[in-house]
């Protein structure tokens, strides 16, 4: 998503909003092998051009029982011919591989989609897992959709008969063959898809042709049999871009491209400190395959581990990173604070998932604004800046490198679930169009008798970075209060006083060092203004956009930096007579703004595992205008 | 001082004013560490002191080398990564029974078993002192302090059967004022990989004496200072340790003329972990307190697996971020875009 929206003016924007996009949902059971259907379906989606977002949606549990509907895995990508920023708020085809599929799925379906069922799976063992009473397919309770029924199964089955494999490994094919069917209906191309199946089953070729001939029989089912007339095959115009070369990326990509890329700027070594949780394992799984980059990872024995060995790395003068989601972040929150006392450099990269506690692991939510402005003992100021997308999470990676290392100070870098494991296209950015920051360590040891103060401080108030091994430069640093001009333990009430101010007025001025808030989509002022961050920001803009074509006066700020915030920001939400924050939480960033600028942001909010839908947001600003 | 100078132990101190209790044994482990760094030939500015928190963590404060006061029990994972991003370092973990065995002990039994290259040196005085005198995972059955005043009733862990069983390869003993002190922490120095060092440390205040029965000057004999090659003897060469081979477990063996041999005392060999695990564990009264290297087998260190292992990977490489960002599949809009 995104990649294309600021080549649209608004005007064009709301000529045609949702123009020749396509929502599409893969459902099955966790083994049906959905979000690889649902991978190489996007990646064929990006191969011909159109503009895309996706959204994984699966459950907590590797392997749940089979037919249950806990069991669901889907995949939902939106795709079109104009800009795309959410996965779609309901599919117009669902591909339902079995009755829990069906049933946890079909409701979300506009009404008229298209239903595509594998009715092989359809018997009374798997209907009464689902909680079906009657066969769905037989008995006319889909009758407001558009249904098409086939034995996926028998039709995989036969497809692979040649290849001698058992009835189980025959079965794993279905995805492919669906795959297929769906290649075909969208006019896409299966050669990378053979490719990719080369070579992922390079050591067991028999497996791979097994599951190419599944993927050419569902195409060829599509081309043959009589489906035409109810599905008649689409063909979806690439989607406006500007020229250059694209690949598709996921969050967690993109953040581990970023950190590497902000070390790189930085002139450091990387250490990354990771325990594994969901949904950020997967920047520790990416990393760990960069070593030529100078990354160290660090696979640590617990979330406190992970941190402090981040911490340590980077007072030996590597830049520390460390990641986890909630629960883990609050295990770290102590050694947040002590990479705050000793002003070390640090990014930490919160993955945000459903909460409290366990939550949800698997699903996405924004719900740790506090934990990160807010969530240490002491007043204890952290920067936190937010992603709004995979794509956008690259950048934020830098630009958390940057503060760190510019201000001497922990970063926090949230992102979610959404993002971690969402899918969209991306613009190769040119690396010779970013600037260096490179960083110069302190190593003018004083001349003897002379001391000197590792609390000193430069134009930002940042401390010198000096690393262990450097000659005449001895010192101790540590979690207990420092004297502001020697750097000893120090009790006194003032100085106290003094550093705790020090400390605020530092993490106060990163400001200066970050862009002044601009208006994403509208004026900087007017009725209403609608407030986001994070991964909201695709369904916020849409809303924005459709309620801007039918006249209505909005407009779309979205913050990157949630602390601190753009200098100018009181200002411009005071431009508007009214501001509503919509957020995957209870309100949190809401009661940032109403603390920062005394204004009456109204809550939006949504905590049900699930992104926006654009329609909701479009209501709330209906809502609000009223 | 410059690059070159040979060094002193007050090289190694530096102004700030000591604050521990009058008396604690803290000094004398204090003293003892600036004595044997000049005399091994480390220089401060390579040698790194991180510690956690408790009295004894206060230690990197007092030390003229590089310092990182850290927060409870975690000290071995700051230590990890300084360690991982600057192996050149030498790296002491300055660490309580508390700290190390109670909200630590994780990290303790992982540093262990990665071998990181560290002295772990953990000041075991048996209480809390820092919170004034709360009993610690060390403390014995019946401790009474302000959180036990009727005796404590869990019992104590042993550091150094905790620290055999997380797979250490260096275990040693010391006494915070023996004089054996400094030759115990120059063969822990020169051990690749972790080395685990308990230092028995009166705590003057909270747990007087607690150690006396062996550390007093009057029951020295009690003593039994291990050395490689050498019989298992205490209390003056009179009583040794030998193996009672159908318990398979140890005993005291009286030497009569010194003949420990027809007594059957045992030879110490620091690269026997069964006998390790038995010298380790032998309750004080019926036995005397194994003291010195008790076992030593030294194997490769964590962080020159992990050098190893990312220059492997990154062989061949080149770390080009251009290529990096327009990795996997990938492809080209050519036209301009288009008005809709």
């Amino acid at each position: 998503m995104a990649t294309a929206t600021h080549l649209l003016t608004p005007e064009e924007a709301n000529a045609n909003p949702v123009a020749e996009a396509v929502v599409v949902r893969f459902a099955g059971d966790s083994g049906d092998g959905m979000q690889l259907t649902g991978g190489q379906f996007t990646l064929s989606t990006a191969l011909a051009g159109n503009d895309l977002a996706t959204f994984p949606d699966f459950p907590a549990e590797i392997r749940a029982p089979q037919g249950t509907t806990f069991g669901v895995s889907a995949f939902q990508i939106n795709f079109g011919s104009t800009a795309i920023e959410t996965a779609g708020d309901a599919p117009d085809v669902l591909v339902a591989m079995n009755p829990a599929a069906l049933k946890v799925n079909v409701a979300d379906l506009k009404p008229g989609g298209l239903i595509i069922a594998d009715e092989g799976e359809f018997g009374v063992r798997n209907l009464a897992k689902a909680g079906y009473e009657a066969n769905p397919l037989e008995d006319g309770s889909l009758a407001k959709w558009q249904l098409i029924k086939f034995n996926i199964s028998q039709l995989t089955l036969d497809a692979v008969k040649p290849f001698g494999l058992g009835n189980k490994e025959a079965l794993r094919c279905k995805n492919m063959w669906t795959l297929g069917l769906a290649l075909w209906m969208f006019d896409r191309e299966r050669a990378p898809i053979e490719q990719w199946l080369r070579t992922k089953f390079a050591k067991a070729p028999e497996l791979a042709e097994a599951n190419i001939a599944a993927l050419n029989a569902g195409h060829a089912y599509g081309e043959t049999a009589e489906l035409g007339a109810q599905i008649p095959q689409q063909h979806i115009d690439p989607a406006p871009a500007e020229p250059g070369l694209y690949r598709t990326v996921n969050g967690a990509e993109a953040i581990s491209m970023g950190l590497v890329a902000g070390a790189q700027l930085a002139g450091l070594k990387m250490f990354f400190g990771g325990y594994p949780i969901t949904p950020a394992s997967a920047i520790l799984h990416h990393l760990s395959r960069l070593k030529e980059f100078g990354v160290t990872t660090f696979q640590a024995e617990d979330e406190i581990a992970a941190i402090g060995s981040a911490i340590g790395a980077s007072y030996a003068g590597s830049l520390g990173v460390t990641s986890s989601s909630g629960p883990g972040i609050a295990l770290k929150a102590e050694a947040m604070g002590l990479a705050i006392m000793t002003e070390l450099p640090l990014v930490i990269v919160n993955s945000q998932r459903g909460g409290p506690s366990t939550g949800l692991p698997t699903k996405t939510e924004q719900s740790d604004l506090y934990q990160a402005v807010y969530g240490r003992n002491g007043d204890a100021p952290m920067p936190v800046i937010a992603a709004r997308s995979p794509a956008d999470a690259f950048d934020c990676a830098i630009e958390a490198c940057r503060i760190a290392v510019q201000y001497m100070t922990p970063v926090m870098l949230l992102t979610d679930g959404y993002i971690a494991n969402a899918a969209e296209p991306w613009k190769v950015p040119d690396m010779a169009g970013y600037a260096p920051f490179e960083v110069a360590f302190f190593e003018d040891a004083p001349t003897e008798g002379e001391g000197f103060n590792p609390y000193s401080r430069d134009d930002r108030l940042a401390r010198p970075w000096i690393r262990p091994g450097t000659w005449g430069l001895t010192h101790r640093i540590g979690g207990i209060e420092k004297n502001k001009d020697t750097g000893h333990i120090e009790y006194a009430p003032a100085n106290h006083q003094a550093m705790t101010d020090i400390r605020h007025q530092k993490v106060l001025g990163v400001a200066d060092s970050i862009p002044e808030q601009d208006v994403t989509l509208g004026e900087a002022g007017g009725k209403l203004v609608v407030v986001g961050w994070g991964s909201t920001f695709g369904p916020i803009h849409q809303a924005v956009r459709r309620a801007r074509a039918r006249g209505l006066d909005v407009s779309h700020v979205h913050l990157r930096h949630i602390w601190p915030l753009p200098r100018n920001l009181g200002a411009l939400l005071r431009g508007y007579e009214r501001i509503i924050v919509p957020e995957m939480n209870n309100g949190q960033l809401k009661t940032v703004l109403r603390d920062q600028y005394l204004v009456d942001a109204r809550p939006v909010n949504k905590v049900s595992g699930q992104p926006f839908k654009i329609a909701e947001i479009e209501a709330a600003i209906q809502e609000a205008l009223q | 001082m410059n690059e070159m100078t040979k060094l002193t132990a007050k090289d190694f101190a530096t102004d700030q004013e000591v604050r521990w209790c009058p008396g604690c044994g803290d000094y004398a482990v204090l003293k003892a560490v600036q004595r044997t760094l000049p005399e091994i030939g480390v220089r401060p500015e390579n040698t790194v002191f991180v510690s956690g928190i408790g009295c004894s963590s206060r230690f990197p404060y007092y030390m003229e080398t590089y310092g990182f006061h850290t927060i409870h029990g975690r000290a071995p994972t700051f230590a990890t990564g300084i360690k991982l991003a600057n192996p050149d370092l030498s790296v002491w973990i300055i660490t309580g029974d508390g700290d190390a065995l109670s909200i630590g002990g994780n990290h303790t039994m992982h540093v262990l078993r990665r071998n990181l290259d560290t002295q772990i040196l953990l000041f075991n005085n048996e209480i809390y002192g820092l919170t004034k005198g709360q009993y610690s995972p060390t403390s014995r059955v019946g401790t009474r302090s302000p959180s036990t005043p009727f005796g404590s009733v869990d019992r104590p862990a042993s550091p150094c059967a905790f620290a055999l069983g997380s797979g250490a390869r260096f275990i040693a003993r010391g006494i915070d004022v023996h004089k054996n002190l400094p030759d115990v922490l120059k063969a822990a120095h020169a051990h690749k990989g972790a080395a685990f060092v308990e230092i028995y440390q009166n705590c003057i205040v909270y747990n007087d004496d607690v150690f006396a029965p062996f550390t007093a000057k009057e029951n020295a004999g009690n003593q039994l200072w291990l050395k490689a090659g050498e019989p298992m003897l205490f209390q003056g060469g009179t009583r040794g340790i030998a193996l009672d081979r159908a318990a398979l477990a140890l005993k005291v063996v009286d030497v009569v003329d010194g003949d420990w041999q027809s007594a059957g005392v045992l030879v110490h060999d620091p690269r026997n972990r069964s006998v390790a695990h038995m010298l380790v564990e032998m309750p004080f009264g019926a036995f005397p307190t194994a003291l010195g290297v008790i076992y030593e087998d030294p194997a490769p260190t964590f962080e020159s697996a992990v050098v190893e292992q990312n220059a492997a990977a990154a062989k061949g490489k080149t770390p080009d971020l251009q290529a990096l960002v327009s990795k996997g599949q990938s492809w080209e809009v050519t036209k301009e875009p288009h008005v809709i």
